[in-house]
């Protein structure tokens, strides 16, 4: 079995550890979502209403928490790498490089498309789902069934 | 406390806490922070059908499937324990578009005209729900990432190509809001 293909082009939610996670240590990341989900619900990110609000720059709610995110999340990079902080196994900490390729560009509009009709990207999806609106779960399975496409057609689709 | 929890939280509060999330995966396990690669993982798991994309050891990959399983029950607890009683607030010129579509409820964080069972057997929430999924799956694969990936992550990372990603997911996201939205909107 391979591991990831095109591990360079495609690294997100990569696992960069070379140790073998047993099944209950999954549990942890099930307590970082927890966390996230209730976020996402609590900010209203996952409302619809923020997302058309975010688009027709009629308030600064969406910028403030994307931009207050990456900004944490730069700090946060640049202090492991300086510091050589390592996980709590002990493994030296690795991040994917991302390399260009054109399906930032075609596949960022198309998605940009979706997020905002749908007014989700995938993480609010699962929260959407979560506070009671159960037909997002078409949302879900119609995303799975593009990522699924993606992969049936992409040797096809310029990159 | 419990009082203020129950407010909707700013974006001051929001946003650090989403930020913390990159260096609390990459701390407990060296994860990178995505979460559109959850999608990519179901279908391996569930409908490979010998495409080479899809053939990959996903279950090294099943951390992800436990994150956003996370996520949705964060999403339960946030909805059943810590719910706003409130109508959600939105801009009065927001509110006064939405109503001209006939869009008018404001007692959830999703329009019931637009997202409920019975939508998505009209053209307009068919596109809604089903069109609009389909384009969040096949274009964050396409582009290798979601706003989790690209914008959160990537850009940490100082990742160049993400920065690209981001900036494209925002135009495509005003000119479908402000262009072709309102048409689909008026169906």
């Amino acid at each position: 079995m391979n591991t990831l293909e095109n591990k360079n082009t495609d690294t997100e939610g990569i696992n960069g550890s070379q140790l073998k996670d047993s099944g209950f240590s999954n549990f942890k990341y099930m307590l970082v979502g927890i966390l996230f989900g209730i976020v996402f619900v609590k900010a209203e990110i996952i409302s619809w209403f923020r997302i058309q609000e975010m688009f027709q720059l009629q308030s600064f709610f969406m910028y403030g928490v994307i931009g207050s995110a990456v900004l944490v999340g730069i700090i946060s990079v640049q202090i492991i790498k300086r510091f050589n902080i390592k996980t709590i196994q002990g493994e030296k900490i690795e991040i994917q490089p991302k390399t260009f390729s054109k399906g930032q560009i075609y596949g960022g509009l198309l998605f940009g498309f979706g997020w905002a009709i749908t007014g989700a990207c995938p993480g609010p999806l699962f929260a959407q789902i979560g506070t009671g609106v159960t037909v997002i779960v078409v949302t879900l399975l119609s995303a799975i069934l593009g990522t699924w496409f993606y992969g049936l057609i992409k040797d096809k689709l310029p990159h | 406390m419990l009082e203020i929890i129950k407010e909707p939280w700013p974006w001051y509060v929001a946003g650090p806490l989403i930020g913390l999330t990159v260096p609390i995966l990459l701390i407990i396990g060296n994860k990178s922070f995505g979460i559109s690669s959850s999608l990519r993982h179901i279908c391996a798991a569930c409908i490979p059908a010998n495409i080479s994309f899809f053939k990959y050891d996903w279950k090294k990959e099943s951390w992800n499937l436990f994150f956003v399983f996370g996520i949705f029950l964060g999403g339960i607890i946030a909805a059943y324990f810590l719910a706003n009683p409130n109508p959600v607030e939105i801009t009065a010129k927001l509110s006064e578009q939405l109503n001209s579509y006939g869009i008018t409820d404001r007692s959830g964080l999703l329009p019931k005209e637009l997202f409920s069972w019975e939508s998505l057997f009209t053209l307009r929430g068919f596109i809604m729900i089903v069109v609009g999924g389909f384009l969040v799956g096949f274009g964050t694969r396409y582009a290798g990432g979601c706003t989790s990936g690209h914008a959160i992550m990537g850009i940490s990372n100082l990742q160049w190509p993400s920065l690209v990603a981001t900036i494209c997911f925002m135009i495509g996201g005003f000119i479908m809001a402000n262009l072709i939205l309102p048409y689909i909107l008026s169906l």
